[in-house]
């Protein structure tokens, strides 16, 4: 197999990496007040993602490093095209990283309260507008024949592109919510499967209506078929599995069908990474994108090295916080406040 | 067939100049956004890779002798760093961004080489800084002391290699090694990682670097200290039992000590970058001495008049000069002839095109007033360090402890001064690079360069470069004024008492959280 389309592979891995893991980052987030009545409940949901969050985040940087690296021409003109909702997922994760960090800080009910709100809208902002972003690299945008991106912030917007929007929304909403159900206790762990049981289905009706579509009207081989069918029965069996109570099953099938999506996306792409909707030729593929086969030989011995070290440590995280938290062990604030500045 | 660097040059202008006639103002802003969003950036990180190596001394210092005052410094510090690193890797995310977003031209010309020490950096170095940070700050109780000891250190050595990638990419900017041009491509393409890894651009300007972080820090940490001591001395008196300025007093004198080896290393550093700038931008130099013409001996120009604004070379006059220095500093001979700007603007013209393809004359000077003054001010600023570190050292030798108010006051001026020296410093290089974003190797291939007006997207238009710049200026300002309030005001609250290990009776499932969002 050619290195670029190892790395094309690679990138679609690091991609899934990210929206497995901040996918129910951004769930949580956003269902941090549904779950979470009162502070303290809410402090429940945040903190099963406290140590985490950071380095799930990580996989986006590097997805975005590893295009710079080994596809050039395609990190040029999809982050210089995608200007404006990329300028907004910035701002969000600047925002959200803050808000996180600072929200416990400070022992003020306002202050708390305008943090929550930042949270929960800096998950809603990006859990939307990577789902437009991926639609748009499926159904392809219009290029010059320099690869320059030519359209504008409404070419961006089209019905196919929203309800990739909603899929990814839905898509992390069940996750967080699954996820939330599997490392919480008590009434937030209740209202969180009460929540993955009515999410589910409603993800799987939307996520396949819109791979069904983008399969017959942008795919051009048969075997993306195969990562659909995989991605339905993932969040089939999400939903069975939230039903029947046993969210660690459920949490994988979930996780399964987000990888799924990604294969789905990245192969009805190839060989183009960016296809040209206005005319073919001017599309950016694997062969004209990437870097030279020196460049991606080094970063091939680079990921094969790291990336299983950067797993296991991952995991080992993973394996320290795995227990389930509740209310009683969320400690008191501290009693800081700025009255006395 | 090989192109003169001149023709290079020109095809590349060629090929751009048709579709630069709107982008100009594009241009203009997004080099401002750069400025802005890497300054801030900037501000943050070197205090992180300082701070995270500083608490990882502290607490290995309270785990080697259990002393509980080391303790008490590590979590005081600590939660200062953590409030620091929130920001920084928040607004660090843009960065790897806004090359493509809006430097794509740049980013095809170089992405073949400078992509990979930037997914170098998020393999090797950002995956271990964050997701140890994690662990040390949630795992307090969740982790035998070593193996949570062992995870400062994971995430301070993180930081330290995340500043080796980035220099690396850096470097390659302002000294571009092991690659070729590529006639076909139209870019650069790597022939050799181990030369770009280990490219002596990288060699010097990472310890320098790796000084000024550890500069800011111990500034950081002793200024703390010493405002700390005097107020529990006036307030508790300068006895033994006072045991808190005692405390406090350790800090300081250990941020003392940090201040003046990285000091030391600044100045043995600084000199070794700038022995090899002199080579690599000979032009850059000569704008950071003001030196308009060649001179035999060069003078160092500690003040100049004259319109360096207008960069108008004729109108400048040194008025204070220590002679010989900056041959010595060039060269390391006080006898030898350094170039001056104006003869450069000629060497420069005639190797790499004296103007563009549609005739516009080739400016490549510097803009002389930045370039100047912030080196200047980049020296002049680290100085307040040096001050608060001697009378450290002085005030408290013999185990005394000081309620001098003026032991205060320098103290809080102090703690700044590092941090904007190292903006200067940074604002000094990239701005003494222009009118290059990746400079010209003088003994490497011509054709391995790029001018920053070719640099920029071709599809993002004037108004959304304006709408990013002002977005992230006032978010970065409204974050920013959160990160003073809390650092403030966790400062002012102190190190933390320790309380007594909790009862073993407790239920040991239902406990809470050592720590908690």
């Amino acid at each position: 197999m050619e290195l670029a389309t190892v790395w094309f592979i690679l990138i679609a891995v690091l991609w899934t990496g990210y929206l497995v893991l901040e996918g129910f980052d951004f769930g949580v987030g956003m269902l941090m007040p549904v779950v979470g009545k009162n502070n303290t409940e809410r402090r429940v949901a945040l903190n099963t993602i406290g140590p985490v969050w950071d380095g799930n985040e990580v996989w986006l940087l590097t997805a975005g490093g590893a295009t710079f690296a080994a596809f050039p021409e395609w990190y040029a003109t999809m982050f210089s095209g995608f200007y404006l909702p990329l300028l907004l997922i910035l701002v969000a994760l600047i925002v959200r990283a803050v808000a996180i960090e600072y929200r416990a800080k400070i022992n003020d009910p306002t202050w708390r309260k305008n943090w929550d709100r930042a949270i929960i809208i800096t998950a809603w902002v990006p859990s939307i507008l990577w789902g437009v972003a991926f639609a748009n690299l499926v159904r392809g945008v219009p290029l010059d024949e320099n690869h320059e991106f030519i359209g504008n912030f409404f070419t961006l917007l089209s019905p196919f592109a929203l309800l990739g929007g909603a899929v990814t929304l839905l898509l992390f909403l069940t996750h967080g919510s699954i996820f939330l159900a599997l490392k919480t206790d008590g009434i937030v762990r209740e209202r969180a499967e009460s929540l993955a049981k009515r999410f589910a289905p409603i993800s799987l009706v939307v996520a396949a209506v819109w791979a069904i579509w983008a399969q017959l009207a942008y795919s051009e081989v048969v075997w993306t078929w195969v990562p659909l069918a995989i991605a339905a029965v993932g969040l089939a069996l999400a939903w069975w599995f939230s039903l029947q109570g046993s969210f660690g099953k459920a949490f994988t099938a979930n996780a399964v069908a987000i990888a799924g999506a990604v294969v789905l996306i990245f192969g009805s792409m190839f060989p183009d990474v960016m296809p040209a909707s206005n005319d073919a030729a001017n599309s950016l593929t694997v062969d004209n994108a990437s870097s030279t086969d020196y460049t991606l030989t080094v970063m091939t011995w680079v990921a094969c090295f790291l990336l299983p070290v950067i797993l296991l440590y991952q995991g080992w995280t993973y394996w320290v916080f795995r227990k389930r938290i509740s209310v009683k062990h969320i400690p008191e604030h501290n009693e800081l406040t700025f009255s006395k500045d | 067939m090989s192109l003169t660097a001149g023709e290079t040059l020109n095809l590349r202008n060629a090929r751009d100049v048709s579709r630069k006639e709107l982008p100009v103002e594009a241009l203009d802003l997004a080099r401002w956004q750069f400025g802005i969003t890497t300054v801030y950036h900037f501000m943050l990180v070197p205090l992180t890779i300082g701070l995270s190596t500083l608490v990882a001394i502290m607490q290995t210092a309270w785990v080697r002798t259990g002393n509980e005052k080391w303790l008490r410094l590590t979590k005081f510090y600590g939660k200062l760093l953590l409030i620091n690193f929130a920001l920084g890797v928040a607004t660090g995310i843009v960065q790897e961004f806004q090359f493509g977003m809006n430097w794509s031209n740049y980013s095809r010309y170089v992405g073949d080489v400078f992509g990979a020490p930037l997914a170098m950096e998020a393999l090797a170095a950002f995956f271990l800084e964050s997701t140890f940070l994690g662990l040390w700050i949630f795992g307090w109780d969740r982790l035998s002391k070593k193996v949570h000891l062992a995870t400062v250190w994971a995430f301070s050595i993180g930081s330290l290699m995340s500043a080796y990638f980035i220099l690396a990419a850096n470097s390659w900017m302002q000294h571009p090694v092991g690659a070729i041009y590529n006639e076909e491509t139209g870019r650069a393409e790597m022939t050799d990682i181990w030369a770009v890894l280990t490219n002596n651009t990288t060699l010097v300007a990472f310890p320098h670097v790796i000084a000024t972080a550890f500069l800011v820090a111990g500034t950081f940490v002793a200024g703390i200290g010493v405002w700390w001591m005097v107020k529990s001395v006036r307030a508790n008196g300068d006895g033994p039992e006072n045991t808190d300025a005692s405390m406090y007093r350790t800090a300081a004198r250990f941020g003392a000590v940090v201040m003046l080896i990285a000091g030391v290393g600044l100045l043995v550093t600084g000199d070794l970058q700038a022995k090899l700038m002199f080579k690599q931008q000979p032009i850059k130099m000569a704008a950071a001495e003001g030196l308009m013409n060649t001179e035999q001996p060069a003078a160092f120009s500690l003040l100049a008049i004259g319109n360096l604004a207008g960069n108008d070379p004729e109108s400048v006059k040194h008025v204070l000069e220590i002679p010989g220095l900056t041959s010595y500093l060039a060269t390391g001979d006080w006898d030898a002839p350094v170039t001056g700007i104006n003869q450069l603007q000629e060497i420069y013209s005639e190797r790499y095109g004296a103007t563009t393809a549609d005739g516009e004359t080739i400016e490549y000077r510097p803009n002389l007033l930045v370039t100047y003054w912030s080196f200047r001010l980049m020296i002049g600023l680290a100085a307040f360090s040096a001050a608060l570190a001697l009378a450290i050292l002085w005030v408290t030798r013999k185990k005394q402890v000081s309620g001098a108010l003026w032991f205060k006051r320098l103290a809080l001026v102090a703690i700044p001064m590092p941090f904007f020296a190292s903006a200067f410093g940074w604002i000094f290089t990239e701005m003494g690079r222009q009118p290059f974003v990746v400079a010209p190797n003088p003994t490497g291939s011509d054709q391995i360069l790029m001018m920053t007006m070719f640099g920029n997207s071709d599809s993002v238009s004037a108004g959304e470069v304006l709408t990013s710049m002002i977005t992230f200026t006032v978010v970065y300002g409204v974050l920013g004024v959160f990160w003073f309030r809390l650092q403030k005001r966790y400062t002012s609250e102190g190190a933390p008492v320790i309380a007594p290990p909790p009862d073993d009776s407790d239920d040991e499932a239902g406990k809470p959280m050592s720590f908690a969002y």
